[in-house]
């Protein structure tokens, strides 16, 4: 087997918060990652989902090293980075690369499209082959934009073509490794599909991983080889695609999978769903075991005291929950 | 909540330790030699001497500073011999220009300030809040485009000007002061329309100024609430724009209205400077600034700028308590 | 027997600087008590402009609003639109009522929940603070609130997302309004809460026997709660019917587009997803003809230009089902993919 692009074992990032409001001072930590493994490799998408507050964004950030990690190993093909300062980040930036939910705010507005996906080229100081000025068209022309309009400012595009130019910055370097945190969910729903099948395409291209961070599930269910299901900061279940979406084992899994809504309104009536009670608990102050037992439908004593690991229960996948859905055929 | 305020009463107290070290370190270095300035031009180094002893500044700086604290608390004797003053607690000094406990001093010119200090806050508060409702309702319209044209006015005109201007065409031109009265001391409890009529024309002058920047306030912050997404959740439940104004918009707009109110009063509390000069009171903003001109009175000095920063450090602890009962999201939960 | 809302040639639009926006143009519809009618449309589409008319939430002095909006309450029908601002205004919050995509913002922050409940059940009932705050706790508990004699005394900052939702329900629905316009009420909510709020809304539609607008982009949520749909683009409603005509027989190249374009939870086979080309048109100066033709795949099929010249009106396809095309059955058949 080949090896991994990116390797994520332990991985913990806790942040300092300070709690209570004007009367009291009190200093708290939310454990906004703690503890998640992943693995990427060559070609691959690893979607990686849960709900507000899950850590799913704080993992994207914390491989690119946008974050320092507090606890945990993340090697990037092969060579540990976990503590390069950023100067010995830097060369190895060209190699990873990020795609952002906000194409409004992720693009400064005073920059021309030309400057801002040249900027790659400069910072990394390359000067790419046939001139810059040739290869940012050729990118803008990749990426379904007018290579043209490459001395237009940001406003003078939509949600869609914003998104595109954030997409050729991130492939100018011809990076291995791109970590998408929600590319498409700030999108109109007849533009994510173009922005998806973009993605999909340069993948197959420049053989491309992706680590696809999103809330919405038919969005990741649709791109990901492997999908990875975060809850509080840990991961509740990770396994192939198919496996999962077709048999899942973590109940916190099942359930949300049974709410999330499908466009067919037969399906939609007929379906199954398991409502969940309550909201998310606070990831200042997560619950003790399992931390998904204060919403769980089979919680016991043993999930209130003990904290499940993360175990493989099946080839390819890993559940961390002491009672498991039974495997269905 | 008991808790909270230990932490910032001894917070604020530690602040006012510091503010008042600083204040001797400043003028401490500063190359004024205050025993100089009291012989005239024919001086000898001895008498220059016998004064810095007799004025306590013959010895090192944190001496002095020592001495003026005990003297906060316990009261302080200046001078010796035949010229020995007692001043009691609370001793901010003695001057030696004026032969007077600088804490009677203050005494007498603190109610001036504070008289001029209170009414021009509550004319400024409501002409300023007032005119900054209505042109936020018609914006754009005639209303907002004259209060517009009043906030320019109020901006770009300084109280120098706009306080002589006041004082030669309005109060003076048509006999509403008697110019030998001017800026005379009346208690407002002994005679309440003297002392309207003694600050009537101050408080216009100070509140002309301040109440420009009130007006634009509380205009862009009342047309920026009227946006917010539960207004439009007030208006959805079928309230009248009247109750939406008066109970949802305005509580929102003016909570931040506080904070600027309380340290704006606090700032004018030690002292109108230019308005006390021009309007010939007797307040604090005189005291300082004729201790500086004329007769460089550390002692007078010393005293108002601590009273000052006191002002401040003190209101900004109440803006912030007071801001806790506004806005529930302060509170703890 | 009409129906409780009738909306007839409502159209809706704003004088800019750069000209007259054209948000939302000629929309008809109707929708009785106990049903749901599903709104959607993408950003821009004028679906959200729409029920502000008929909420009269419009700045009327800065909004030009034509045709009628007509409730037929039991004291006779009104139509919102032509009627005096503050007779609309005594309609709000009691005959219909409205929620909001974001219930972060949608609250007051500095009024107790109680607080915020009793003002809009005492604006059309007698009673003081303390009725008005038993009102408010039957109406927290009414909507799954736990705990709610002691939630009420609380702030919205002490509420989560989903149950400031619940909250937003509950006032919406303290003077048992006939019409609930829902604009995007799940939209910032997590998915398992969605869940929860899709169910809460269902329960309290059956509860009040209401009208129920629901406005959203989400084509799944449209399925799980809508009896009959409006699809909306570029301000106009481009196809309406019933929810499974939209579905199973979509009548308007936009809607089998979009269907076409949305990845599906349960569908595994990693289908290339087909994707509407490129983008809205803007609502200043919309293109002459059918304002989707430049996206649409199927325009150069129709004879002698047609889609460039001539807007098509909202036609009845079949029983109920109406769409604004040019396109023959057999064509529509075709882009369908044979259905």
């Amino acid at each position: 087997m080949t090896q991994p692009i990116l390797k994520v074992t332990g991985l913990k990032k806790h942040f300092p918060v300070s709690t209570g409001g004007v009367f009291s001072k009190g200093k708290g930590v939310v454990k906004a990652v703690d503890g998640v493994d992943l693995e990427i490799f060559p070609g691959q998408t690893i979607g990686l989902v849960g709900e507000s507050g899950c850590g799913k964004t704080t993992v994207g950030r914390t491989v690119l090293k946008l974050y320092e990690p507090t606890a945990g190993t993340i090697e990037f093909n092969g060579e540990d980075i976990t503590n390069l300062t950023p100067k010995q980040m830097k060369p190895r930036r060209s190699q990873m690369q990020m795609i952002f939910q906000d194409p409004f705010a992720s693009l400064n507005p005073r920059q021309t499209v030309g400057t801002l996906i040249g900027n790659t080229f400069d910072i990394q100081k390359i000067t790419p082959q046939g001139g810059k000025v040739e290869e940012i068209q050729r990118l803008m022309k990749r990426v379904g934009l007018n290579p043209e309009h490459i001395n237009r400012y940001p406003h003078e595009f939509s949600g869609g073509q914003r998104q595109r130019i954030g997409v050729a910055r991130a492939i100018a370097l011809k990076p291995k490794l791109i970590v998408a945190d929600e590319p498409v969910s700030a999108l109109d729903v007849s533009i994510q599909a173009q922005v998806v099948n973009l993605l999909e395409d340069l993948q197959e291209e420049f053989n491309l991983s992706y680590l696809f961070v999103a809330h919405d599930l038919s969005v990741v269910q649709h791109i990901s080889d492997r999908v990875v299901v975060m809850y509080l900061g840990k991961v509740m279940e990770d396994a192939d695609k198919k496996d999962l979406f077709l048999n899942p084992r973590h109940p916190y899994t099942k359930a949300l999978l049974s709410a999330v809504p499908v466009p067919d309104p037969k399906i939609g009536r007929a379906r199954e769903r398991i409502i969940l009670q309550g909201d998310l608990p606070s990831p200042v102050n997560p619950p003790a075991g399992c931390v998904f037992n204060t919403r769980c439908w089979k919680a016991q004593d043993k999930c209130r005291t003990e904290v499940p690991e993360l175990v493989q229960i099946q080839p390819g996948h890993k559940i961390a929950c002491h009672f498991p859905e039974p495997a269905s055929a | 909540m008991l808790k909270y305020l230990v932490r910032r009463i001894s917070a604020t107290l530690v602040v006012l330790t510091l503010i008042s070290m600083s204040v001797f370190l400043i003028f401490d270095v500063l190359p004024m030699d205050p025993a100089r300035l009291t012989c005239g031009k024919a001086c000898s180094p001895a008498v220059v001497e016998a004064n810095r002893h007799r004025l306590g500044l013959d010895v090192p700086v944190q001496v002095q500073y020592g001495r003026w604290v005990k003297g906060l608390f316990v009261g302080r004797t200046y001078g010796e011999g035949q010229a020995e003053f007692t001043c009691p607690a609370p001793a901010f000094g003695y001057s030696f220009n004026r032969h007077e406990c600088v804490t009677d001093l203050l005494k007498r010119a603190f109610p001036v300030t504070l008289s001029l200090a209170i009414g021009a806050f509550f004319l400024w508060l409501f002409v300023g809040v007032s005119l900054g409702i209505v042109a936020a309702r018609f914006k754009n319209r005639w209303p907002d485009r004259a209060s517009n044209v009043f906030v320019l006015v109020g901006t770009s005109l300084p109280t120098f000007i706009s306080g002589i201007l006041i004082l030669l065409f309005v109060a003076l031109k048509f006999g509403f002061v008697n110019p030998i009265d001017l800026g005379k001391w009346v208690s407002p409890f002994e005679n309440p329309l003297g002392w309207i009529n003694t600050f009537i024309f101050p408080w216009i002058t100070l509140a002309l100024a301040y109440a420009a920047t009130y007006t634009r306030f509380t205009r862009s912050n009342v047309i920026e609430t009227s946006s917010e997404d539960y207004i439009r959740t007030a208006r959805a439940k079928g309230l009248s724009e009247k109750v939406i104004l008066r109970k949802h918009t305005l509580r929102a707009a003016l909570a931040p209205i506080v904070t600027l109110a309380g340290l704006d009063f606090a700032g004018l509390l030690g002292g109108a400077i230019i308005t006390e000069g021009i309007f010939n009171l007797p307040g604090l903003g005189r005291l300082s600034i004729r201790a500086v001109l004329n007769d460089y009175d550390l002692p007078i000095i010393v005293a108002t700028t601590m009273l000052a920063a006191t002002f401040l450090v003190v209101m900004n602890l109440l803006v912030d308590i007071l801001y806790a009962y506004i806005d529930p999201r302060v509170r703890v939960a | 027997m009409s129906a409780f809302l009738e909306v007839k040639n409502l159209t809706v639009s704003f004088p800019t600087e750069d000209g007259l926006v054209q948000a939302s143009n000629d929309i008809s519809f109707s929708v009785d008590r106990g049903e749901t009618l599903a709104v959607v449309g993408e950003s821009g589409s004028g679906k959200s402009v729409t029920s502000l008319a008929i909420m009269g939430l419009h700045n009327r002095q800065t909004t030009n609003i034509n045709g009628s909006a007509v409730l037929n309450l039991e004291s006779g029908p009104i139509d919102v639109i032509s009627a005096p601002e503050e007779q609309v205004r005594r309609l709000r919050g009691k005959a219909m009522s409205m929620i909001f995509q974001d219930p972060m913002s949608a609250l007051h922050p500095y009024y107790s929940i109680g607080d915020q409940l009793s003002e809009a059940w005492r604006l059309y009932n007698k009673g003081d603070k303390k009725a008005g705050f038993k009102r408010a706790t039957e109406m927290l508990e009414l909507v799954g609130i736990p705990d709610a004699s002691k939630r009420v005394k609380e702030f919205p900052h002490q509420f989560s997302g989903g149950m400031r939702q619940r909250v937003m329900i509950a006032m919406a629905l303290i003077n048992n309004p006939a019409l609930l316009i829902a604009d995007e009420p799940t939209t910032a909510l997590d998915v398992t809460v969605q869940s929860q709020i899709l169910q809460l809304l269902k329960d309290m539609q059956k509860e009040f026997n209401m009208a129920v607008i629901l406005i959203t982009h989400d084509l799944g949520v449209v399925a799980e709660v809508a009896d009959r749909v409006n699809v909306m683009y570029a301000g106009k409603i481009v196809e309406q019917g019933v929810a499974d005509g939209i579905y199973y027989k979509p009548d308007h190249p936009y809607t089998i587009g979009l269907l076409n374009s949305i990845p599906r939870v349960d569908q595994l086979e990693g289908k290339r997803l087909i994707a509407i080309p490129g983008q809205p048109p803007s609502l200043i100066n919309l293109p002459q003809g059918c304002s989707f033709r430049k996206r649409c795949t199927f325009a150069d099929q129709v004879a002698d230009n047609l889609c460039a010249t001539i807007a098509p009106s909202l036609d009845m396809k079949e029983n109920a089902h109406f769409s604004r095309c040019h396109l023959t059955e057999k064509q529509l058949v075709a882009a369908r993919g044979g259905k």
